[in-house]
């Protein structure tokens, strides 16, 4: 079951991603990139990681996508031209580069497949929000506040980047 | 039971795809979310690394990365607007100004 589980998500999550970057449309693009993190979620639940799940769709699906997607309707983003349309040498150079860094990640991923470790016994209790909250504000503590410390600048750098300036004739 | 090295096979192939999307679009938003897509492909490598170790440190990391990428969106969209302000496009092949 979580094997047939494991391949329906991953399909999805490939299909998802592929969907995304050859489509026209931004609007749709954004679309499936939040079908991709969904499925990815699930691959998390599958990995008992339920906390970690949860945030995936909370702060990815919902914060930073609705976040995309208000700029990709603010702006008017017109369609692009079909990447399909003709044939750039652009387009075959990316594709070989993705395939020969996929073909060394995986050349190295066999080479280590002996030493990877088989399922851990106590993975059940590692994902849980009870495991994860524990050694955040614990052992994480200092790194937890400097993080709560870079949201806040970057919200400060946000409003200051976006902010309007009214164009009038003595202030061009 | 899956193995790991599936869940790294997978994590490698999102990374790809995400690679291959940032160099043949030209559209500056959907670049921004295909590096969007190889953070999270790298976060699924720390989550299945992290509950086959049987250790919560992997996913403490995947939590930091969520915030920084949150972070990283909001700054980064914000740029795009001001360039959209400034040019009237998001199309990166047209923004030459500090290209020679």
């Amino acid at each position: 079951m979580i094997t047939y589980l494991f391949i329906f998500l991953a399909v999805l999550a490939v299909a998802s991603a592929l969907a995304m970057v050859i489509n026209k449309n931004t609007v749709n693009s954004a679309l499936f990139l939040v079908l991709n993190m969904v499925s990815l979620a699930g691959l998390f639940l599958l990995l008992k990681a339920q906390f970690l799940a949860v945030i995936q769709i909370l702060v990815y699906a919902g914060a930073i996508m609705v976040l995309f997607l208000f700029v990709i309707m603010l702006l008017n983003v017109q369609d692009e031209e079909s990447l399909f349309s003709k044939f750039r040498i652009k387009y075959f150079v990316a594709f070989l580069l993705g395939v020969v860094v996929f073909s060394q990640i995986l050349y190295s991923i066999g080479s280590f497949s002996g030493t990877l470790p088989t399922v851990a016994p106590e993975m059940t209790e590692v994902g849980t929000v009870e495991a994860i909250g524990d050694v955040l504000y614990s052992e994480y503590l200092l790194p937890f506040h400097i993080i709560a410390m870079l949201l806040t600048a970057a919200m400060n750098g946000a409003l200051m980047l976006a902010q309007h300036k009214v164009r009038t004739e003595d202030n061009k | 039971m899956i193995g790991i090295d599936w869940y790294l096979a997978l994590s490698a192939l999102l990374f790809c795809v995400g690679i291959i999307g940032v160099l043949i679009r030209k559209n500056a938003i959907v670049i921004f979310m295909c590096v969007e897509l190889m953070l999270n492909a790298v976060n699924l490598t720390l989550v299945s690394f992290s509950s086959h170790y049987g250790n919560v440190d992997g996913q403490i990391m995947v939590f930091f990365s969520l915030a920084v990428a949150a972070c990283e969106a909001v700054v980064g969209l914000a740029i795009i607007i001001a360039i959209f302000r400034n040019n009237l496009s998001v199309d990166i092949s047209k923004i030459n100004l500090m290209r020679w």
